[in-house]
């Protein structure tokens, strides 16, 4: 388990390393920051100025290296536009950020798995079938203009909830959570339940199909055949088996819950990385962008090296030590 | 002594409903088990043995189900059980074996798990008394270190050590009746022998009754006390085993029993039947085995019922008779 855990990190490691490369090398495809960073008025003596402070007037592999060193010592460089490390920026944001995203999954969770149980259960049913109808619209509406309905019914019609930002916020292990307060709770309704639409219909219809592909599987039968009650079949030997793929997805959806919030942040100006991100983007603020793709690998190496390890206690079949 | 078994003009339909017929996987078929009898269940794949398992435990999957007959286990109909009646019955009092011992097993949870839930479906008692006769019953079908492998998942297990872990699992409760689907179909002959001792000794001992389900003659003639054999659904010849299996009246039972290689007949050609089951929306009229049979004469285009002879019956107008020496 040890020597397993070792090895992927130095995996994980590479991984990094080798999306260092491209991501240095793309961003500094896409454009030039010095068009938008200087002004058009300056004189030629001040332009170079601008660009030696910035090592941009640097041959690329030497500025890939410089990126290197400073990495080392995790600087990822200060943002071209905010004039402050990169990385702290982005640690900022993160909260928010990790916020929604978590809420919105818990919505995803709370909502899809039942669902699709039932509808996996009684697919026969008007009520399974409606429910599927559902996830169909839920899967296939586009995330900014569901978010933009909401804000229409909920907030201008109906007034209930807030349209946009983070609400008051309450301090908890050193950052600002919205979730803490009432008033932030209604701000975080809206854009959580907008960034779990699609997740929802997600796990339903993969929780549905596994329930589908389960119950016809002779140990089920055998189950029966043994007298054992139908809650402890579904609630045992069902959703056990159910739970690998739902697990997997999870994890790969979570990371992509964080970094593709940017819709759902930018419709609902929810201050957090998506937002960060686009703007930065717009404005070419190489080291921000760096810094978070850089971030978003790291994610992702470590929510599927979680999902590995759900493996192993979900699937017995499935071991780390295993020689692959 | 009354039958523990009766199954009496059993029909299975899949499909149908709603002024369209359904198909018959069985048809009509009757036979009865007593205590300590060893029915040998017999026929080709497709011919309705399994479904006729699965009907008996109330087990169908839709569109499947028992559209005419009747089930009486030890006096009780089975159809007027309600579901719960029904999964009282199962494991406690009628379990079954199933043929494929690798999908059996749920992969997910350890045997202890899977044995400890099926003490524990019908005796209220707890964990560590379930475990111990989980442990016991493995003890007793040969798997060694039974405590350890109480802990250990469905894919530690070879295919026949999971045979052995399913047989276990029915008698954890000491059924009166057990239902065996080709359970030894799956494995090697060493360990065929080993389970087909289990089950006689089984049915000696404890009294049990079983209906063993297989399409291997060798096998019901070693272990069964009766044989019914099944074509396309229907039973075609019922009786003891030793008056069936040396003395078919049946052109079917004939055939059967001529494929099954010999050393007597060295370096003739293998029996076969010719042509193959008829699938069972397109059975011919009349006889089923009609277009196999080299018996066959106009005669046979209207079904003929169970002709009774003794102890024994058959549903043929031309049976085959052994010329008396």
């Amino acid at each position: 388990m040890v020597t397993s855990i070792i090895r992927r990190l130095i995996q994980a490691l590479f991984v990094i390393l080798a999306m260092t490369i491209i991501v240095f090398i793309g961003v500094n495809v896409i454009g030039n920051p010095v068009d938008i960073l200087i002004n058009p008025d300056a004189n030629q003596a001040e332009r170079a100025r601008v660009i030696a402070h910035y090592g941009l007037d640097q041959p690329i592999w030497k500025q890939y290296l410089m990126f290197l060193q400073g990495l080392l010592h995790g600087d990822f460089g200060d943002s071209f536009v905010y004039g402050r490390p990169a990385l702290g920026l982005i640690l900022e944001r993160m909260p928010a950020t990790l916020e929604l995203a978590i809420t919105a999954l818990g919505i995803a969770l709370v909502v899809g798995l039942p669902l699709g149980l039932y509808a996996g259960l009684y697919p026969k049913r008007v009520s399974s079938k409606l429910i599927m109808s559902a996830s169909i619209l839920g899967f296939s509406l586009p995330t900014f203009w569901v978010g933009l309905m909401l804000i229409m019914v909920f907030s201008v019609e109906l007034g209930w909830l807030p349209t946009n930002g983070r609400g008051p916020t309450m301090e908890l292990l050193g950052t600002q959570w919205s979730f803490l307060t009432g008033e932030g709770l209604r701000h975080l309704l809206l854009p959580a339940f907008n960034l779990a639409l699609f997740k929802t219909s997600l796990i339903l219809r993969l929780t549905r199909a596994g329930v589908q592909e389960v119950l016809p599987q002779d140990y089920i039968k055998f189950a029966r055949a043994k007298g054992v009650r139908e809650g402890r079949i579904i609630g045992v030997h069902v959703l056990k088996n159910l739970m690998i793929p739902v697990v997997t997805i999870i994890g790969l959806e979570f990371g992509s819950l964080i970094a593709f919030s940017v819709v759902t942040e930018s419709i609902f100006a929810w201050p957090g990385m998506g937002k960060l991100i686009i703007d930065s983007i717009n404005l070419l603020d190489r080291p921000v962008i760096v810094a978070y793709l850089m971030m978003m690998v790291v994610l992702f190496v470590v929510l599927n090296f979680i999902i590995d390890i759900c493996y192993t206690i979900l699937d017995p079949r499935v071991r780390l030590d295993a020689k692959a | 002594m009354s039958a523990l078994l009766q199954v009496s003009n059993l029909v299975t339909e899949f499909g149908g409903g709603g002024g369209h017929p359904g198909l018959k996987a069985v048809n009509d078929v009757s036979f009865t088990v007593s205590r300590g009898k060893v029915l040998g269940l017999v026929g080709e794949s497709g011919s309705g043995k399994t479904v006729t398992g699965f009907s008996i435990l109330r087990l169908l999957e839709r569109p499947g189900r028992i559209a005419g007959g009747r089930i009486l286990f030890d006096g009780t109909d089975i159809a007027s059980c309600s579901e719960e009646e029904m999964r009282q019955l199962r494991g406690k009092r009628i379990a079954m074996v199933f043929q494929d011992p690798m999908m059996t097993l749920n992969p997910v949870l350890t045997i202890g798990t899977q044995m400890v839930e099926a003490v524990q479906a019908h005796d209220k008692v707890s964990k560590e008394v379930a475990r111990q006769r989980s442990r016991d019953a493995l003890g007793l079908v040969g798997i060694p270190s039974p405590e350890e492998r109480l802990s250990s998942y469905p894919h530690q297990f070879s295919g026949g050590m999971r045979q052995r872990v399913a047989i276990a699992i029915a008698l954890l409760h000491q059924p009166d009746l057990i239902i065996a689907d080709e359970p030894t179909t799956a494995l090697d002959v060493t360990i065929q022998s080993q389970i087909i001792y289990e089950f006689q000794r089984l049915a000696e001992e404890s009294n049990t009754a079983v209906v063993w389900i297989t399409h291997d003659l060798a096998i019901v003639s070693r272990l069964a006390d009766d044989i019914a054999v099944m074509y396309a659904g229907r039973l075609v010849e019922t009786g003891p085993v030793g008056k069936v299996l040396t003395d078919p009246r049946h052109p079917y039972t004939a055939g059967l029993i001529a494929s099954v290689p010999s050393q007597n007949r060295r370096g003739e050609p293998l029996h076969q039947i010719r042509g193959m089951t008829p699938p069972i929306n397109r059975l011919p009229e009349g006889c089923s085995f009609r277009t196999r049979c080299d018996r066959a004469t106009e005669a046979c285009r209207i079904m003929p019922g169970l002709i009774p002879e003794e102890d024994r019956s058959f549903r043929c107008i031309h049976p085959v008779m052994k010329e008396v020496a």
